[in-house]
């Protein structure tokens, strides 16, 4: 089982830059086909200040940095047992390449659920411009399966 | 603004989005998507290690999905009308799904100066399996 001791942990504070080669490799990646998020001129005359980050992409911003995968190795829980349970987002102003993001992150919750063989991590996360406005909070589940255990 | 923005008073509750259909998921698909997305989770993209994790074989990252009903949102609304963007995945997408993603109008309400439109949107793969369902309340004029 995982340590409850754990709720209310702050990770490590990270930074992430936008690219723009990161955001068309993520365009190319998930078949984009808007000329806003592939060409830079087509972002501005739509109102962008440069091409802008699409709107499940500031997952990355924990993924570069390794926040949660690092806590689960901590914790002794292979990437083989994880799933992805739910995400969430919420916006305050649009990200576009070029920002630097400070991102702050937290566990705030753990549970479990089947007398054990499902646990449940809560990160939420807060993303923060340079200039100091806030621009997004998130909020991830994830899913740790224990088959070993029975379910209650 | 986009001249082919959906105005407030044009939708009604109940209102289906165009669909947006996505090519069969392929390994490539998935190897690209580690690399753009940063998650290197193994499971994803290295038969071996899914296999030993239990795993018949690899399978699609939850958050290509939900990358893919974000693109289905933006096909109707420009990004910044997105107040919130909120799902639960449902159910494992194996290496050649064809996923489709999908909505309708749920809700339309006026607060904070603003007119807002809460959608409830999801991705089903083409025998009808629902792979994650979700909601996102987006701002219209």
């Amino acid at each position: 089982m995982i340590d409850t001791k754990h709720i209310g942990r702050p990770l490590p504070t990270s930074h992430f830059e936008i690219e723009k080669g990161r955001l068309r490799f993520f365009a190319k990646a998930t078949g984009e086909t808007r000329q806003e998020y592939l060409d830079e001129a087509a972002a501005k005359a739509a109102g962008y200040r440069s091409l802008p980050a699409p709107p499940t992409f500031l997952m990355s911003a924990d993924l570069d940095a390794g926040a949660l995968f690092n806590l689960l190795d901590e914790l002794g829980i292979s990437l083989g047992k994880i799933l992805h349970g739910e995400q969430s987002f919420t916006y305050f102003t649009p990200v576009c390449a070029g920002d630097v993001l400070k991102v702050e992150s937290h566990i705030a919750d753990i549970y479990s659920k089947k007398g054990g063989a499902l646990e449940f991590i809560v990160k939420d996360s807060v993303f923060t411009h340079q200039d100091g406005a806030r621009v997004a909070e998130a909020r991830s589940v994830i899913v740790v399966r224990n088959p070993e255990e029975k379910s209650a | 603004m986009n001249i082919n923005t959906p105005r407030f008073d044009e939708v009604s509750v109940g209102d289906a989005l165009p669909t947006l259909d996505l090519l069969p998921i392929t390994r490539t698909t998935l190897a690209l998507f580690a690399g753009a997305s940063g998650d290197h989770n193994p499971v994803h993209i290295d038969i071996d290690f899914a296999k030993a994790a239990g795993m018949p074989d690899v399978f699609a990252h939850g958050m290509l999905s939900m990358a893919y009903l974000g693109r289905f949102l933006t096909q109707w609304v420009p990004q910044s009308h997105i107040l919130n963007y909120n799902v639960r995945f449902s159910a494992i997408t194996p290496v050649g799904a064809k996923l489709t993603c999908m909505g309708k109008v749920a809700e339309k309400k006026e607060c904070d100066n603003q007119r807002r439109v809460k959608l409830e949107i999801g991705v089903v793969d083409d025998n009808g399996d629902v792979k994650l369902t979700g909601d996102a309340w987006v701002s219209l004029y």
